[in-house]
């Protein structure tokens, strides 16, 4: 079983995009249950979002307390709370962001992760740019199709197509996939670099 | 068809399949999304002959489900918490009278302190109301339950509720079966009503009876109650012949065969329960889960048999009767054959608090080691509860409890000295 943590605030997405997720897996034949940290819900608040994927029934109803991967939509949260809390160190992690780990201020804490499995991708910006409003959720998921192959980004595009529709599916696929080309971008300066 | 949803989504086209004509509904988390769906439902045509009605309150709710139901028509509502405990007298009616009324309680605690979070609180405060209560354990299950719901209130003209915990389901996107039109109406014949107010054939229902025979009549509801106890096992079966897939029935066992120790459940925590019972299988341990799937009629026999081995009950429950301790596990430890101080009674998820398996598995162990009390509470934080307990003991105006106990464990700031 593969578990998944989505931070964000309110108004951003964040269960959605597990959701999106979710959906996702299913498309691929798998099984996967999205749930959000119940609360009420405010725009702003810190909000975080689940997602499991597994190739049986998931019976398990506990909040994800140690996951795989973590999808950080927001990286002023990153000295708010307990973002990294249960990471394995093998973990995955993609931040929405244009700036650098040492930038944000947690470079000495990705050091000590495989370098290989992190990744930053504008999805703000990106989503600003083909959707027209700063809800980074879509985007994100493409980039996390890059970094981790539990969901293919044509998978990605088809979850955002079953759930929404129009120009409002179009344009989030579109940011996905431009998303998903930025990471692996990144991830091949990576390699050129260890090379 | 599979599909990967949320479980209020899913429940709504359950019930949407189920062809109800009256649906009343009055918002509150977390069972909106439920009649939120299938007010769309209405509006779009999707669900036809069908009239979905805004009401004023949950009492309201309640009140034009019965009079909905006694004209001869499918009603339905949901609610949770508060809002059972506003609609309770009409609850209470709704049975008393004999309406076939399904309802999803999704279930909630009950405040005060308010909390919107789930626990059994709501479905054990008002499990005497003479209602059917069954308990989903998935969303899958949430959503077959309520076929099996509509049917066995018409069949007995009964209403029954069917729990499915707050968020932890309802709010959930996972994979859920949903069946076809045709195969539900295979399954779920047309309403015949028993009673039924026609102006052709007048009759009137809800007449005031005295001491002369209110007791014949009271009686005569726990006769009807009681009758589910076998139906309920036959449709199960039956449910699964044609849906290839199980989904209710009064109690269903977990690697019980040669289990010394059974830990017995009510709704989505069985599926961490099993998953930790997995675990501790595979290092050698013989225990075993028991889902509670019908808890009212309280199915007597069919629990004492499946714990009949079993020389150590640990029954987890989210509920608290407050000076008692366990209200399903009493039940529990009256239905079990062996001793009653062998049932131990654990306390857990009060107001959302997470079930995690390290706990359960921490739980179960100490429980193999005989180290468990009669009366446990899962994850308590003792030291906090130690210094709201000081606090009393040395000061007399001490204030309020939940202020003083957030503000100790950083969530409300602290007053200035």
């Amino acid at each position: 079983m593969f578990e998944i943590r989505i931070h964000g605030r309110g108004g951003q997405g964040v269960v959605t995009a597990a959701e999106l997720l979710s959906i996702a897996a299913f498309i691929e034949g798998r099984h996967a249950q999205a749930f959000p940290s119940f609360g009420s819900e405010r725009m702003g608040a810190p909000v975080v979002a689940y997602c499991r994927i597994a190739d049986r029934e998931i019976r398990l109803r506990e909040p994800v307390l140690a996951p795989q991967a973590l999808i950080v939509q927001d990286p002023t949260l990153l000295h708010q709370v307990d973002v990294f809390s249960g990471l394995k160190r093998d973990g995955y992690m993609l931040i929405n962001t244009s700036r650098s780990f040492e930038e944000l201020g947690i470079g000495a804490f990705v050091s000590e992760l495989e370098a290989a499995r992190l990744g930053t991708v504008p999805a703000t910006e990106l989503a600003l740019e083909h959707v027209g409003r700063p809800v980074p959720n879509a985007a994100l998921l493409g980039g996390f199709a890059a970094i981790c192959g539990q969901v293919s980004i044509d998978a990605v595009c088809a979850a955002i197509d079953e759930r929404f529709s129009g120009r409002v599916a179009n344009s989030n696929a579109i940011a996905a996939r431009r998303a998903y080309q930025h990471v692996l971008a990144e991830r091949e300066a990576i390699h050129a670099q260890a090379d | 068809m599979l599909k990967q949803i949320e479980g209020s989504e899913a429940v709504a086209a359950s019930v949407a399949l189920c062809r109800p004509e009256v649906i009343c509904a009055y918002p509150i988390s977390p069972q909106t999304h439920i009649v939120e769906a299938l007010g769309r439902m209405v509006a779009t045509g999707e669900l036809s002959r069908c009239e979905f009605i805004n009401v004023e309150s949950e009492f309201a709710a309640m009140s034009v489900a019965i009079g909905a139901s006694a004209t001869g028509a499918r009603a339905y509502t949901a609610t949770a918490s508060q809002g059972l405990l506003f609609m309770a007298e009409a609850v209470f009616n709704a049975a008393g009278l004999g309406l076939p009324i399904v309802m999803t309680l999704a279930n909630r605690a009950i405040g005060a302190p308010i909390n919107i979070w789930n626990d059994h609180s709501d479905a054990m405060a008002l499990r005497d109301c003479g209602w059917i209560q069954l308990f989903a354990e998935s969303n899958q299950e949430a959503c077959d339950m309520h076929l099996q719901a509509f049917r066995l209130a018409e069949e007995l003209s009964l209403p029954v509720m069917v729990c499915m915990d707050g968020f932890i389901l309802t709010h959930a996107v996972e994979r859920v079966d949903l069946p076809t039109q045709q195969q539900v109406d295979a399954w779920l014949p047309p309403y015949e009503p028993r009673q039924l107010l026609d102006p052709a054939d007048p009759v009137s229902i809800g007449a005031m009876v005295g001491p002369e025979a209110f007791m014949e009549v009271r009686y005569l509801a726990h006769v009807k109650q009681r009758q589910a106890l076998e139906l309920i096992p036959a449709w199960a079966a039956e449910f699964r012949d044609l849906f290839a897939r199980e989904a209710g029935g009064l109690v269903r066992s977990y690697r019980c065969e040669d289990a010394d120790t059974i830990v017995v459940a009510l709704g989505s925590v069985l599926g961490t329960l099993k998953d930790t019972v997995d675990e501790l299988r595979d290092a050698g341990a013989k225990l075993g889960v028991l889902g509670i799937h019908c808890f009212r009629p309280w199915p007597f026999d069919a629990v004492r048999a499946a714990l009949e081995h079993a020389r150590r009950i640990v029954v987890v429950e989210k509920s608290l009767a407050v000076g008692l301790g366990g209200i399903f596990a009493n039940n529990i430890r009256g239905a079990y054959g062996g001793p009653p101080e062998h049932v131990h009674t654990v306390v857990a998820g009060l107001g959302g608090r997470a079930i995690p398996r390290a706990s359960l598995r921490r739980l179960l162990e100490n429980a193999m080691a005989g180290k468990l009390e009669r009366l446990n509470f899962l994850d308590l934080d003792q030291a906090l509860v130690d210094r709201a307990l000081a606090r009393e003991q040395s000061v007399r105006r001490s204030g309020p409890i939940p202020e003083a106990v957030l503000r100790d464990i950083g969530v409300i700031a602290a007053r200035p000295a």
